[in-house]
């Protein structure tokens, strides 16, 4: 059995800036409301007592998929700097990044 | 209307010289041109190219080389299908206009199968919807009542088929999206066993539950591409390591002696119409010679909790690439962050954010047990649930999706509503087992019903030839082709 | 160490495996190519595009976990999510709570061991240039990506905090390069990036204490500034805290020109990576037989290289301090196999091990190449006498050049005959007369001053004579 807390607006709001979204505050609301009515029903799941079920990640239950170090296909270079937003040098150009890597 | 023609007809034609590929495009392109104006299954018809490969299957015909099992026949693809130099844009605005470097493998092989691509067809964002009513580039309409949804997300695909766009389009299904708007435009749609078809080049939604499949209008149909496109593929580590299948060889053997489970849950969560066509289609397997039983699988009443957690989980981690940095729309910024930010909040649409965020908030501190593993639980009990009942029977029975077509407009207010339309789909997403719609009659309301039959992972010859029964047995009765 | 106070020091080493193609996909794992030219869908995590694993990344992140006498198990692959130009797909795939290798260790040359928590397997981001002023990031206009090392194979070392010095952390890099090295797995060139070390560094006044709070140093790129950066953050940290302050919990960089750690981010804010398990693919398993064979193709590592020649001088009966540097010496520069070879030829132990690290380790890459038999030729013949030591070193000097030869027929060419009994003691007498009063000291016992004699003998001969031939002929006179 596992408890679990309501969704806020707050938490919403800190879930929208992990994933790079920006919300209006209508869409603030908006979302928390539904999102919640969903949560609700997840519940559901939360609630049982699945203590003794073994997670499954992966329906068809295969290990060991590999493949040989030799090279495969690169891509041509052009057609994929053709569809990028914006390039110079050969590289991909972006806006100026304020932090480092996590 | 002549009734449709099969894929399975026209590559034989076409094989024999009896007909030209050619023509046979233009046939379909001129009904395309009549009246894809309207219902809007396409975001882009490929005109030029599919003459082109029309041409080339001609000239082989007529130099007397093997041009495939598909030669000739035209194909639609859903537009997460990456095809190379040609626009693939999932129905998003992050993505108009995107042309992939390369091909995705069901690609490549329905190209070396002599298919002539006619299109990429509308589909929610990213597959995320029931209705195709997310699309960013407006909706689909469903040919029997064009005031009504198609299903989605695969709605373009089943829409192009049921208007007699295309005799075969491929969709994707992660919770349903092949079988129930096969269901509501009243054509074949067919998910396959998780791993049998290669996702190398399907844009990912949902990775544990996407696969790609066919829509046709007759089983043998699903039963030929699938044929031409599953087998193992190095590029998809998920790919099962077994040959390419051969279903369509089976399809005749009948049912007689076979064990039919109908789903007492799916049938409880459906109109009653739809439940009338479920139980004549269960009389159909009986009077075909198999024993058919009532049969209770709770645990799939957990479906549509588990998946609305998985999937959005999965796909907030697949749609995290949409960045603006090295494809699709860019918003320009200050900052590489702030650039993100505005790129994805104007490139997604209110469903596909929804689902981020739902699954974002599943995987983050302090919840991911709660919810993402959980999940994962749910779906061990589910499997645990569809073996029992494979203990007692060879294939499953039960209505596709509870209703016939909505009215366009009609579920996009509510979400969890709409997300009810797969309660009978999303179970065999869950556990990777194949499941496939035929259209089964009309519902009080004169729309098409289809009804679903469910197998074990790998079971496909049984499905199918459980299917060409169903599928008999509704032409008898005067079908819903119309 | 300030006094009253002790550090404790964590590394994580990343460390490049040196595989002919990504980890996820077939682009070649090269140096120095054009700008996004071994690229393709998977490693631009372009829509569509689905990991492979790699089988020889996989073959050496066990060749690695062996070596370090991890428990190699049964592993998983997760998603670490977070958004960074330079992570193609927005987030790494990398091992999280079912990594490959557990639970080992690596013993120092001096003994000490320093346990090994973890060595998993995850993918390399592209290179960023940033624009701008002073093309580091800070100030910087806007970033230019490169994806041609977005997915090369990595294997992430972490150690227990089990070091206490900066020495010690220098002495672990410095081993655990080796190491990799001799596995096949890394090229050890830590100046290439081929090796980077993040330091979690803390102190506390006592052994009994608990652990204080801890800073990361990230991407240290050589031993010397692993030293320097872990003494400066221990000095740093011990001066906030005996002035009131408390130590936050922080990523730092090393500035090397400036000589300290500065932080850009808190590191209490916690990333939220939401791992889960990557669904793109499948469980590691590796059987018995695949461990197998990887050990048994498992080279010998320095430890055991270092045995061996410290077992061959021993039995000698001649170890001491500066031997076992000279062993240190050998091992790491791959020359220990020639010493071996050579002392099985019959050199005497001390010699072999000499000449080869103070003299063949001048030129270490042209004495790996050195034809054993050329070398126990020409040390048989400074061991006999023949040569002297002087002459031996030239004799050398010109193998390692010329990049082998006849040490007999150089040894004529230079002109380095040997000197005959005769001439050697006429040289000898020459000296003794030279030098009366020495001479007497000598016969009186003061054995020291041979080396006068010696020195008249060189200096005449042109460092020709052997010296102990001389030494022999001076007490054969005195009797």
């Amino acid at each position: 059995m596992v408890d679990t807390p309501r969704l806020t607006r707050e938490d919403v709001a800190h879930v929208a800036g992990l994933a790079r979204l920006h919300l209006s505050d209508e869409e603030l609301d908006l979302f928390t409301g539904q999102l919640a009515v969903v949560l609700d029903h997840a519940a559901d799941v939360a609630l049982l007592d699945l203590a003794d079920v073994p997670p499954t990640a992966h329906a068809m239950a295969v290990t060991n998929v590999l493949r040989p170090d030799t090279p495969g296909l690169t891509v041509d270079r052009a057609e994929v700097l053709a569809a990028a937003p914006s390039v110079e040098d050969h590289r991909f150009r972006v806006p100026r990044i304020l932090g480092e890597a996590p | 209307m002549t009734p449709p023609r099969s894929a399975l007809n026209l590559a034989a034609a076409i094989r024999n010289g009896e007909a030209s590929a050619v023509e046979v495009l233009d046939d379909y392109l001129a009904v395309i041109d009549a009246d894809d104006g309207e219902i809007h299954a396409f975001n882009l018809v490929t005109r030029d190219a599919a003459r082109a490969q029309a041409t080339a299957i001609d000239q082989r015909v007529a130099s007397g080389e093997d041009p495939g099992l598909l030669a000739g026949v035209p194909v639609a693809l859903k537009d997460n299908l990456c095809t190379r130099g040609v626009p693939t844009t999932c129905s998003s605005r992050i993505l108009d206009g995107w042309r992939p470097p390369y091909d995705a493998t069901v690609v490549t092989r329905l190209r070396e199968a002599g298919a002539v691509m006619v299109g990429k067809t509308n589909m929610d964002e990213f597959a995320m919807g029931s209705s195709t009513e997310s699309s960013a580039f407006g909706p689909t309409r469903n040919p029997h009542d064009t005031s009504r949804v198609p299903g989605g997300s695969s709605g373009g695909s089943a829409a192009a088929v049921a208007a007699g766009f295309a005799p075969v389009a491929l969709g994707s299904d992660t919770g349903g999206s092949i079988r129930q708007p096969a269901a509501l435009c009243g054509v074949v749609g067919m998910k396959p066993t998780y791993g049998t078809v290669s996702r190398y080049g399907l844009v990912a939604f949902a990775s544990s539950l996407d696969q790609i499949g066919p829509l046709t209008t007759t089983v043998a149909d699903a039963a030929l591409v699938f044929d031409v496109i599953g087998g193992h593929d190095p590029a998809d580590s998920t790919s099962l390591d077994r040959p390419a299948p051969r279903v369509l060889s089976v399809l005749d053997e009948g049912i007689q002696g076979m064990t039919v489970g109908v789903l007492t849950e799916f049938l409880e969560d459906a109109d009653a119409d739809v439940v009338a066509r479920t139980r004549q289609a269960a009389e159909a397997c009986v009077a075909a010679g198999a024993r058919v039983e009532e049969i209770s699988v709770p645990e799939v009443r957990l479906g549509l909790s588990a998946y609305y957690l998985i999937a959005p989980a999965e796909a907030s981690s697949n749609l995290a690439r949409y960045d603006g940095v090295r494809f699709g729309l860019r918003v320009d910024a200050e900052d590489t962050t702030a650039m993100n930010t505005a790129t994805r909040s104007v490139g997604f649409g209110a469903e596909v954010k929804r689902r981020i965020m739902l699954g974002t908030y599943a995987l983050s501190a302090g919840y991911m047990d709660a919810y993402y593993g959980q999940a994962l639980r749910v779906r061990t009990k589910i499997i645990e649930g569809f073996a029992r009942a494979y203990r007692r029977c060879d294939v499953l029975l039960g209505p596709t999706t509870p209703s016939t077509a909505f009215s366009i407009g009609a579920k996009v207010g509510d979400p969890m509503t709409m997300y009810l339309s797969d309660v009978c789909t999303i179970p065999t997403n869950l556990a990777g087992h194949p499941a496939i719609s035929i259209p089964f009659g009309s519902g009080d309301d004169g729309l098409p019903v289809g009804v679903q039959l469910l197998a074990p992972a790998l079971a496909e010859n049984t499905l199918l030839r459980a299917a060409a029964v169903i599928e008999a047995a509704a032409a008898s009765m005067g079908g819903s082709r119309s | 160490m300030t006094d009253g106070w002790v550090m404790v020091i964590g590394l994580e080493v990343h460390c490049e495996l040196k595989t002919t193609t990504k980890l996820f996909c077939g682009c070649p794992n090269m140096f120095g190519n054009e700008p996004n030219t071994n690229v393709c869908p998977v490693c631009l995590g372009l829509p569509g595009s689905l990991p492979v694993l790699n089988q020889k990344a996989v073959e050496l992140a066990m060749a690695i976990g062996t070596a370090l006498n991890c428990d190699i198990r049964p592993s998983t692959f997760h998603r670490k999510n977070y958004f960074y130009p330079d992570q193609a797909k927005d987030y790494q795939i990398s091992q999280y709570d079912e990594p490959i290798n557990v639970d080992g260790w690596l013993e120092l040359p001096d003994g000490f061991r320093v346990g090994i928590e973890r060595a998993h397997m995850e993918e390399d981001t592209g290179k960023t240039t940033h624009v701008g002023a002073t093309g580091r990031i800070h100030g910087a206009d806007y970033s230019l990506v490169d994806y041609n090392r977005s997915g090369v194979p990595l294997v992430e070392i972490v150690s227990d905090p089990d070091l206490r010095t900066s020495a010690q952390a220098r002495a672990y890099v410095t081993e655990l390069r080796s190491v990799l090295v001799a596995t096949g797995a890394s090229d050890g060139k830590m100046e290439e990036g081929s090796m980077r070390v993040d330091a979690n560094v803390s102190v506390r006044r006592s052994a009994d204490d608990p652990f204080g709070t801890r800073c990361e140093i990230k991407n240290l790129n050589s031993v010397r500034s692993v030293g320097r950066a872990i003494d400066y953050e221990a000095g740093r940290q011990i001066a906030l805290i005996e002035s009131g302050d408390r130590v936050m919990q922080q990523t730092r960089h090393w500035d090397e020109d400036a000589g300290r750690t500065v932080t850009l981010r808190s590191k209490e804010d916690a990333y939220d990576y939401r791992y889960f398990l990557e669904p793109d693919l499948v469980p590691l398993v590796p059987d018995a037989d695949w461990k197998a064979a990887v050990a048994d193709a498992l080279g010998m590592m320095p430890a055991q290289r270092r045995a061996r020649l410290a077992d061959l001088l021993s039995d000698a009966g001649s170890i001491t301090d500066a031997r076992t540097e000279q062993v240190a010496t050998v091992v790491d520069l791959g020359l220990d196999d020639l010493v071996v070879e050579a002392i099985a030829g019959g050199i005497p132990t001390a010699l072999a091990l000499a000449r080869t690290a103070n003299e063949a380790a001048t030129d270490p890459e042209a004495a790996r190449q050195l034809d054993t038999g050329s070398y126990v030729a020409l040390l048989s013949m400074e061991a006999a006498g023949t040569l002297s030591a002087t002459q031996a070193k030239a004799v050398l000097a010109e193998l390692l050049a010329a990049g082998g030869g006849d040490p007999s027929a150089i040894a004529r060419e230079k002109g380095f005959e040997a000197m005959s009994d005769n001439s050697l003691s006429a040289t000898v007498a020459q000296a003794i007369e030279g030098n009366p009063d020495e001479w007497a000291r000598y016969c009186a016992g003061e054995d020291k001053l041979a080396q006068v004699f010696i020195g008249q003998v060189m200096k005449s001969t042109r460092g020709q004579a052997n010296g102990k031939a001389v030494v022999t002929e001076l007490q054969r006179l005195r009797g």
